[in-house]
């Protein structure tokens, strides 16, 4: 049989006649796909350079011995170097440096730099040593010289034999550019001394970050890293190259796995919307349907061309959306960077590379949700028997199926049954899967609940009204539930995926809010720069701003980095006064603390975050070890603590037991309250007095809070343009299958005209149909949207993030976006009409279908 | 050519239409079927169609029980023996007339050549020589219905199956029709069942046959005093 021909034809044929549906359709999957695939090229991107430009800096090293501090003591190096099985031994030094903010400037920035061995590195790291200038060799051991890549020299606007000024402590140090590197990364900004010169320039005497080594040939890499890491004890982790991408990717992964969710709904709305087009694409066409299967058409030929259609449908939008994510990711890795604004790969170029193989899975991800999308119509229609459906009247009954009740309810159920499973992995699959099944959930009950709460609405019109464009609307969709359920699960999943979005979003940022509020108690803060090593004050500097004019009470910070496990990043231990007969004056707690008289005399309390619990079970009262001190003595948890800064968990513990115990007396920064009368202005310009106030940076509680609620904006940035997203994927859905219902339902609007209906009428009565579905759609979609929002506050995030936050709506915003969908929704609905009642009312009555 | 054996039919609302209605019509006859609205004139077509099953009996095509065929076996009978003209013409919008008239032609897998020859002899047969390009919409009702009866004859069926084929045109283009499709099933050889209301369209077949609940029986000179009284 020639059916390739009579395939094309009825195809061409098709998309000729109504070429905005299948547009629409093709935009919606191409939008999924293109979202999907540009996040995943920015992920992939964004972590593969990160993670090599973290690689490059340990060279050709078999194992890295490391602190369980960021730094450690070198004495055992000599021993180390002479080690059984080593045969190369390359000690770093490496500091995340503070570049000085001129005055009244807050720069939030630092210099990674490598303080190396040059003869040493020589064999382990050679990319990494500095070029000196022909005539000046010996730079390289200088102690003033610093070698810079040039992205480094790029950044600083500096070039070889310029000064480079850095910040280190309350002092500011000037270093000489010597040169290049041998070899960086395109965009990677470090920069590199000899060891002994960085040492002392950067105050680390004796200090090394870690010890690189190279080992014999033979040695078994696995026994070797496994018998170091006994001799050396808990004060010295041995990691590979591997620990260190596992731990970039650890690091990195809930908020790339986020994302990609929130890409993967949006291709989900799409599909959504391919159902819809072609339901009621094959809903008008029944009859034509019924005609070819009574000219000999089999069921199967009529079920293949029906899939036919979605798959051409599905592989243009897919290839389209291909291109298009191409795009927009090369344009965001331009604009926003590889962490879309989020902060998570810092100081990296990535470029995009096209991944043929995600290509290829996205390609038959879009292709399979549009088919997915064209089997439940292309089913029902050749299952039809074609005597009945070559009647009219016959198409709501195509959708009868939709009705039952039953699959939607055991989707809601079972999603409900999901939310009280665990993370797999770390990350909330079945929460996400819940999400999934709410949302398919929701979308197939709305065929009862729309005919139910219509019927109603109806019943109760009828009684007090004698309006006819009321009674025609109400009417219809009373009496042709599943039709108007098609455009109502559109309305639906787009607004209850925004208003599950918003509620979340602004969950987090009032949680945040008051957080911020809770943390940042003091009238002035005090540091020597926003980030870095080697910022912070000496005890003398610490007296000095405590007895300075109009401060009432001086509280210091010492905040340092401790590994715990090799695969995971870094945590951060915060040394502070705190009451621990009332911790949650200076803590925001998330429950109960215990309180001194019941902690046991031999461990010293800590308070740790909900990271710390969840990552490490360091959960209340539990008895622990953490390598602070030589002695490595037994800790308790006496509290749990909320914190939004630092999602790899953090611990806080009194200031004084941890300079007992460390010996170490610098702190970082200084929180100041101000006598009663005394102005912010007053107290800066006393400390700015002080030998060492130029040095000092200055910020409100106020600027403190905005700064970090506008870094929440940005990182949520990406969020609200895939909100954006799902409100047009919405709207495209109701202008699809309006114009598909008003196209199928031109004889209905003949025939009206016919017995007088004006043409204003039926506008009215579609406006009316739009508005009525749309308002359904919306409350129905914020039920369903605050149910999602339960489950991404209450458990992705905590599972994702490891924190937990309180439920805020956003009613003004929701009213909004619920007043614009709807304004929209009866606006698409009134210029989808509008071809049904510019043609002639009597063509259409006796038009063949 | 067709053989029914005590057929029976009833719907899911208790209804019954047919009750052991035998009858067999030889090749090469046009036969109108006339009766009550209700009675099972378009349930009858169905049957013999193989698009609806009996409760009871048997439909023979050509020796051969419509019930012992599937699915797919009575769709491939039925896309290479039967033609069907309908009231409502069911011409596909979207599709040229050449088009529309070729689509048994192409479901039965004739060559190109011979589809596009084929489709412009049954234009010219019909009276639209020189109209295939254009499109459902720019034709009259009877225009299109002559596309329905070219389309229904194209590739030569055996039986052409007519539900009330000018119940939907006015007098004069209904009788042009009628003596279309009496002609070109007459020249095709084919046999013919129109079932109709009008007398003036039975009268243009070789025999008439009144459906009624007790079955089917030649048309009388009562049927055609009544009709005219309810005229």
């Amino acid at each position: 049989m020639k059916f390739g021909m009579l395939s094309r034809w009825l195809l061409v044929g098709e998309w000729k006649a109504h070429l905005t549906q299948a547009a629409v359709a093709i935009i919606a999957i191409a939008l999924g796909v293109a979202l999907g695939f540009a996040i995943h090229l920015i992920n992939t991107a964004a972590f593969n350079e990160f993670s090599a430009a973290a690689k490059s800096l340990s060279g050709q090293s078999d194992l890295q011995v490391r602190g369980a501090q960021s730094t450690f003591d070198e004495s055992f190096y000599p021993a180390l170097a002479q080690h059984n099985g080593v045969e190369a031994a390359n000690p770093v030094l490496e500091l995340d440096v503070a570049i000085p903010s001129s005055p009244g400037e807050r720069k939030n920035t630092t210099l990674k730099i490598l303080g190396l061995d040059i003869f040493r590195a020589a064999s382990i790291a050679p990319d990494l040593i500095g070029i000196p200038a022909e005539d000046r060799l010996f730079d390289i051991l200088a102690d003033d010289a610093i070698f810079l890549s040039s992205a480094a020299m790029e950044w600083l606007k500096v070039k070889r034999g310029d000064p480079l000024q850095l910040r280190v402590g309350t002092q500011t140090i000037t270093l000489r550019v010597a040169g290049g590197l041998v070899r960086t990364r395109a965009g990677q900004r470090i920069g590199v001394m000899d060891i002994g010169a960085a040492q002392w320039r950067f105050q680390r005497i004796g200090q090394l970050s870690r010890i690189e080594l190279k080992l014999m040939q033979g040695i078994n890499h696995e026994a070797f890293k496994k018998t170091l890491a006994q001799e050396l004890g808990a004060q010295h982790v041995v990691t590979e190259t591997a620990d260190q991408e596992t731990r970039v990717a650890n690091m990195s992964r809930a908020y790339r796995v986020n994302l990609n969710m929130l890409a993967l709904v949006a291709l989900f709305t799409g599909a959504y919307l391919v159902f819809s087009t072609q339901a009621l694409s094959v809903v008008r066409r029944r009859h034509q349907f019924a005609l070819l299967r009574v000219l000999g058409l089999t069921r199967r030929q009529l079920l293949k061309q029906i899939l036919l259609e979605g798959a051409i449908l599905g592989a243009i939008g897919s290839l389209l959306g291909l291109v298009f994510g191409y795009a927009a990711a090369a344009a965001a890795l331009d604009f926003l960077g590889g962490d879309l604004g989020s902060g998570f790969f810092p100081g990296i170029q990535p470029n995009v590379h096209f991944d043929s193989f995600a290509a290829a899975i996205f390609f038959m991800l879009g292709l399979g949700v549009t088919l997915l999308g064209s089997a439940a119509p292309a089913l029902e229609a050749a299952r039809a028997q074609p005597a009945p459906a070559l009647k009219s009247g016959s198409e709501d009954a195509a959708l009868s199926k939709l009705a039952t009740p039953w699959p939607a309810l055991a989707c809601l159920g079972l999603g409900g049954l999901l939310t009280q499973l665990p993370p797999i992995f770390n990350l909330p699959v079945f929460g996400y899967l819940a999400v999934a099944l709410l949302l398919i959930g929701g979308i197939a009950l709305m065929p009862r609940l729309s005919a139910l709460i219509f019927s109603a609405v109806f019943f109760a019109a009828a009684k007090s009204t004698s309006k006819a464009v009321p009674i025609l609307a109400l009417a219809r969709l009373a009496n042709a539930p599943n039709q108007a359920a098609i455009a109502l699960g559109g309305v639906l999943a787009s607004f209850s995926l925004v208003a599950a979005m918003a509620i979340m979003v602004t969950s987090f940022r009032v949680s945040v809010d008051d957080w911020l509020k809770h943390i940042l108690p003091a009238d002035l803060y005090v540091q020597t720069a926003a980030s870095g090593d080697t910022r912070g004050f000496m005890p003398d500097e610490m007296k000095a701003i405590a007895a300075a004019r109009g401060i009432s009470r001086a509280d210091f910070f010492r905040s340092s980095q401790l590994m715990l496990d090799p695969s995971r990043p870094h945590i951060t231990l915060i040394a502070r006064p705190i009451d621990w007969t009332d911790p949650a004056n200076t803590l925001p707690m998330t429950g109960e603390a215990i309180l001194p008289a019941l902690l046991p005399k031999d461990a010293i309390p800590i308070w740790v975050s909900e990271a710390m619990v969840d990552l490490y079970d360091f959960t209340l009262g539990k008895r622990v070890t953490l390598p602070i001190g030589a002695s490595s003595p037994t800790f308790i948890v006496a509290g749990v603590w909320r914190d939004y800064g630092r999602q790899f968990g953090a611990i806080q513990m009194r200031l004084a037991d941890y300079q007992a115990l460390s010996g170490d007396r610098k702190v970082n920064d200084a929180a100041l309250w101000l006598q009663a009368g005394v102005s912010t202005e007053q107290v800066i310009e006393s400390l700015r007095r002080l030998p060492f106030g130029s040095a000092l940076e200055f910020s409100e509680p106020g600027q403190i809070r905005a700064l970090s609620l506008n870094i929440f904006d940005r990182s949520f940035a990406v969020t609200y343009l895939l909100e954006a997203v799902a409100i047009i994927i919405g709207l495209l859905g109701v202008a699809a299958s309006f114009s598909a219902q008003t196209l199928a339902r031109a004889k209905e609007f003949g025939i009206l005209r016919h017995i007088g209906v004006t043409r204003r009428q039926i506008l009215g009565m579609l406006a009316a149909e739009g508005g009525l579905l749309t308002a359904l759609g919306i409350a129905l979609g914020f039920v369903l949207g605050w149910c999602i929002s339960l489950i991404l506050v209450f458990i992705v995030n905590p599972q994702s993030f490891h924190w937990t936050m309180q439920l805020s709506l956003p009613w003004k915003g929701l009213m909004t976006a619920a007043l614009a969908l709807l304004v929209s929704a009866a606006f698409t609905a009134l210029v989808s009409g509008r071809h049904a009642v510019s043609g002639n009312a009597i063509r259409a009555v006796r038009e063949d279908w | 050519m067709l053989e029914l054996r005590h057929i029976g039919k009833g719907y899911a609302s208790g209804r019954r239409v047919l009750t052991d209605l035998s009858y067999i019509l030889d090749s090469g006859k046009y036969v109108a079927i006339m009766g009550e609205s209700g009675v099972g004139k378009s349930t009858l077509l169905n049957l013999i169609a193989g698009l609806d099953t009996p409760d009871t009996g048997e439909v023979l095509i050509g020796g051969i029980a419509m019930s012992s065929l599937d699915d797919d076996s009575a769709t491939r009978l039925r896309r290479k023996a039967f033609g069907f003209i309908f009231q409502a013409f069911h011409i596909l919008p979207h599709l040229t007339l050449s088009q529309n008239i070729a689509l048994p032609l192409l479901l039965n897998g004739i060559s190109g050549e011979r589809i596009e020859e084929r489709s412009e002899q049954m234009l010219v047969a019909v009276g639209l020589h020189g109209r295939g390009r254009d499109f459902p919409r720019q034709m009259s009702g009877g225009e299109l219905q002559r596309v329905a009866i070219a389309r229904a004859l194209v590739h030569s069926p055996k039986l052409i199956l007519a539900d009330e084929p000018t119940g939907n045109l006015d007098p004069d283009t209904a009788r042009d029709i009628l003596m279309l499709m009496r002609a070109e099933i007459k020249a095709n050889g084919a046999t013919g069942i129109i079932v109709t209301h009008s007398h003036a369209a039975a009268a243009t077949a070789d025999l008439v046959l009144i459906l009624t609940k007790d079955g089917l029986r030649p048309a009388d000179s009562a049927d055609s005093a009544a009709s005219h009284l309810l005229r």
